[in-house]
């Protein structure tokens, strides 16, 4: 678990922790990287949206490995959540929209779905939950 | 983040080094705006070979940048796309928006 205040400033650090933790795990590099990418998009959208650019607000993140099953394999993979207690997000700007429709205000979304096998939103109590899945893909997938 | 400019003749050239993200990401913009819409500079040059990362809002200063420069007529070259600038500008689909070269001397030639 890793907890920072809405400070644009600990992106750099929060980058570091997740870079780190996903070579750790064994995800290729340029997961390594788009993981990282997705995690820091969605911080700073918390920051913007979330908590309209208040410097010192709460931001709760939890990795735990993930598995799942997919046509009778097992698959290990990386489950990130991260939990703020900002306003409430419209779920509908979480969906995907075709590339061309895609301002740049959108730019970061798309790139953690880009980056992701799973990305879910929640409003529980106070809480906005957005929860990521990333699974170790095969060699091949890798590049 | 670092943002140093350097001039020749009626081009300059922003070398960036480090990490471009939400907290100084404002600074590339203003840097390179003013460079455009004030002082007029014909032909703008950031060099990213030393950008360790790109996000979603330094990708949209950069597209500011374009825009301004496309309105007053002077040109924005990116040149040294570290791996970072590359993968999200690949993933954007803006490697053909942008004009892009390997190195200063290919830019200054152009």
């Amino acid at each position: 678990m890793l907890a920072v205040y809405s400070n644009p400033r600990w992106l750099s650090v929060v980058r570091g922790a997740v870079e780190r933790l996903t070579e750790t795990l064994g995800f290729p590099a340029v997961q390594c990287r788009s993981i990282t990418r997705a995690v820091d998009e969605a911080l700073t959208n918390i920051v913007r949206h979330s908590y309209g650019n208040r410097l010192d607000e709460p931001i709760a993140l939890y990795f735990r490995r993930a598995q799942r099953s997919q046509q009778g394999e097992v698959e290990s993979g990386l489950e990130i959540l991260l939990c703020d207690r900002g306003r409430a997000i419209d779920p509908n700007r979480l969906r995907g929209r075709p590339l061309e429709e895609i301002q740049l205000g959108g730019l970061g979304l798309d790139l953690i779905r880009q980056a992701m096998d799973t990305v879910e939103f929640t409003r529980k109590g106070l809480t906005n939950q957005l929860r990521f899945v990333k699974c170790l893909a095969s060699a091949s997938d890798a590049s | 983040m670092q943002i140093l400019a350097r001039r020749h003749d009626k081009t300059v050239i922003f070398d960036v080094s480090g990490d471009i993200d939400f907290a100084n990401s404002p600074e590339v913009r203003q840097s390179v705006l003013r460079e455009i819409r004030e002082i007029r500079t014909s032909r703008v040059v950031v060099n990213l070979s030393q950008v360790r990362y790109i996000d979603s809002s330094g990708v949209a200063s950069l597209i500011e940048g374009l825009k301004a420069a496309r309105d007053l007529g002077s040109r924005f070259i990116l040149i040294g796309l570290s791996t970072s600038a590359r993968e999200v500008l690949q993933l954007s689909r803006l490697t053909k928006v942008f004009e892009i070269y390997d190195n200063e001397e290919q830019a200054l030639a152009a």
